[in-house]
């Protein structure tokens, strides 16, 4: 038994006798089967549907996607708009990246909330919800892709992030912004079913793709792929974050707390009698 | 000692309390000058903060949504008060009874630096009103470490104020109170170092996750032993500071017999800070070497690290011992300051100056900021002023004429507090 398994056997004890469920170890078990989206930005054409019909779907303020010129800068998602496509002058030429939440599998951001507010749903969608949410923003600061955007000029302030349109997925529906492309760029489906199209498509075109999919390890494995003809980090892509699932970096910390919690009290009582002189008690 | 009344002289509790809220002493003192403009002015500024939202008065922002309410009330303010749980460890877990005259003193601080800074927490969440969520029980994020370090701050609150209970049981004189609420000391006192050795290392943990965001000179996964190992020294420089103004400030509330123990106590805590500091910039230099970071050395970024690490850990640390040995008062208390400035830097760094620090856009405090901070530590000074002018903190214990009839070990025990 090396050190991790000590801690985490003693960790499920120590949870076990504090009445509480070992929901630390929650995305160890996930669902196998996920709702996930195949970004391919080398057909991708910048028209900029995907936000028009988010916005009306969500009833935030509607871009005019023909004349507001948004692609000469650099944008990113905002309180008002949860999908945003960004232009980049690369060696391949033009390329469009549609940005939102990646909807990962082990997501930095519910393992963060103390609320459950934010919430990986079974389906893959991870949601917001309103009534838990004390607007701690520390799911702001987990994100590694700085995805949750906060209201910061309302009294009544909401975390403002995609939720995979997870009412429609639940009628049965696609996206809305898959179902506006008109190039399937975006194409929705199960994970493991995109991943395989995924690599056809590497395979088929090798001149065409770098020889990666994003998402299918980052940060453990994310349920928006994407796939490019330049390296990603050209792109706007960050690539240093590493494969592991982001709520393994506290897990050890939060196994050790019931030992401590346990354990510690009877070392101090045990040094209390210790130090105590013969004739006392 | 002309000041001590208890409710039996004055004839019944609310003829009492009303006799203990009037204002004693000096009311335009230059503290009451500056802090009551900044109370009213805070008060202003948390109105329009709680009807337009923050980012009306913070300079919050997407890239930065912690700020100095955070960083700083929060995140350095919790590490300051960690005195109250090493002296509590010190004098009833090791029995170190050199310690004992500022255990009162140290508690009360902890006690008000936890209801204060850990309130202002409240005033920097969105919907605070949802704050009753993580507690009732009907949504409990386990796997979060804010969870963790929530429930912490609201028991550790409970044990503190046990610990200073019978201190308000002798003020209101409530004999067979203090005697129940004394016997439960050491009990409370287990609980609460507990308590502060989670808490104060899962403030470190909060920042486990954003490692990609921290410049990777001060992300580290020891982060919470750092601030654990931190919180020690911090705690205790606070105390050596804490303690000489209030020997100055409350003088006539002091047995002048204890001046002159005081500087051996002040010695002893300076010895323990020492080598508080000295374990941590170990760890922190094997870490350091451990990542061969050296190369990170060579930006502004390197000379920032350096300054913290050798400038306001390595040399406070020395200056430590250095007074220590030749029991020179002034150069322990110079330490103990930059120690301090060294934890504010620290905790700022990772919370707020090497967060992000790839961005372009910086995050600055606003005015609205700094101000609602100054009230938040004016108002803990009031509140810590009116307790010592008025209960047993600071001053004897107020013997109360059936102890000493009790059996030796039971006066012993109420004593200790």
């Amino acid at each position: 038994m090396n050190r991790r398994d000590f801690l985490k056997v003693t960790g499920v004890a120590g949870m076990a006798l504090t009445g509480t469920d070992a929901k630390g170890s929650e995305s160890s078990s996930p669902s196998p089967e996920f709702y996930g989206v195949l970004v391919d930005t080398t057909r991708c054409i910048g028209c900029r549907a995907c936000e028009k019909a988010c916005a009306t779907e969500h009833d935030f303020p509607v871009p005019d996607i023909a004349n507001d010129g948004a692609l000469e800068t650099q944008r990113d998602t905002s309180e008002t708009a949860w999908t945003v496509v960004n232009r980049f002058d690369t060696s391949e030429g033009e390329v469009f990246v549609k940005k939102q939440c990646m909807h990962c599998w082990q997501p930095a951001c519910t393992a963060a909330c103390l609320t459950n507010a934010m919430y990986k749903t079974q389906e893959g969608p991870v949601i917001w919800r309103s009534r838990k949410c004390m607007g701690c923003r520390f799911c702001m600061v987990s994100c590694p892709f700085d995805i949750p955007k906060f209201e910061y000029h309302e009294w009544n302030p909401k975390i403002q992030k995609c939720n995979f349109c997870f009412d429609r997925l639940q009628e049965g529906k696609k996206p809305a912004c898959v179902e506006a492309c008109p190039t399937d760029a975006l194409m929705f489906g199960m994970k493991r079913d995109l991943m395989e199209i995924a690599r056809v498509r590497i395979y088929n075109h090798p001149e065409r793709y770098v020889h990666k999919i994003y998402g299918e390890h980052e940060v453990g494995g994310t349920g928006w792929l994407y796939l490019s003809a330049v390296p990603f980090e050209e792109v706007g892509f960050r690539t240093d974050l590493g494969t592991t699932p982001y709520p393994e970096y506290t897990r050890d910390f939060l196994y050790g707390v019931p030992l401590v919690l346990f354990g510690l009290p009877a070392l101090l009582y045990g040094m209390n009698q210790m130090t105590g002189s013969d004739n006392e008690d | 000692m002309s000041r001590v009344t208890t409710i039996s002289e004055q004839g019944g509790f609310w003829s009492f309390l009303r006799s203990q809220l009037r204002p004693r002493g000096k009311i335009l003192t230059p503290f009451n000058v500056i802090s009551v403009p900044i109370i009213l002015l805070g008060l202003g500024i948390l109105v329009v903060r709680f009807t337009q939202g923050l980012g009306s008065v913070t300079n919050l922002s997407q890239e930065y949504p912690w700020g100095f309410w955070i960083g700083f009330d929060v995140i350095t303010g919790v590490a300051f008060a960690g005195g109250a749980y090493t002296i509590t460890f010190a004098v009833y877990i090791m029995r170190m009874e050199k310690y004992h005259p500022i255990v009162r003193a140290t508690v009360l601080n902890g006690l008000l630096a936890y209801i204060f800074y850990a309130g202002a927490l409240a005033l920097d969440l969105g919907r605070p009103w949802n704050i009753i969520n993580p507690i009732i029980g009907n949504s409990f994020g386990f796997n979060s470490v804010l969870f963790l370090v929530s429930w912490h701050f609201l028991l550790y609150m409970l044990a503190e104020l046990l610990e200073f209970s019978p201190v308000v049981a002798e003020w209101l004189g409530a004999r067979r109170a203090r005697r129940i609420l004394s016997a439960m000391t050491l009990a409370t006192v287990i609980f609460g170092v507990t308590l502060s050795c989670l808490h104060q290392s899962g403030l470190g943990a909060l920042y486990l996750m954003a490692k990609p965001k921290i410049h990777p000179l001060w992300y580290s996964e020891f982060i919470p032993i750092f601030f654990l190992v931190s919180s020690i020294f911090a705690g205790l420089s606070m105390v050596i500071l804490e303690g000489t103004l209030s020997h100055r400030v409350f003088k006539d509330q002091i047995d002048p017999k204890k001046h002159h123990s005081f500087e051996d106590l002040v010695i002893g805590l300076a010895k323990g800070a020492a080598i508080a500091m000295f374990v941590y910039y170990f760890f922190r230099a094997l870490i350091f070497l451990h990542d061969k970071q050296w190369t990170l050395l060579r930006s502004g970024w390197g000379a920032w690290y350096l300054l913290e690490i050798i400038g306001l850990v390595l040399i406070p640390c020395f200056m430590f011992a250095y007074g220590v040995r030749h029991r020179s008062l002034g150069i322990i208390k110079t330490a103990a300051v930059l120690t301090l400035v060294g934890i504010v830097l620290n905790r700022l760094n990772i919370s707020i100056i090497a967060y992000n620090w790839y961005l372009p856009v910086r995050y600055y405090p606003s005015w609205q900021e700094i101000v609602v901070t100054m009230m938040v530590v004016s108002a803990e000074i009031w509140v810590f002023r009116w307790i010592v002018l008025r209960m047993p903190v600071l001053r004897e214990a107020h013997e109360l004429p059936s102890d000493t009839q009790e059996k030796p070990e039971r006066a012993a025990a109420a004593a200790s507090l």
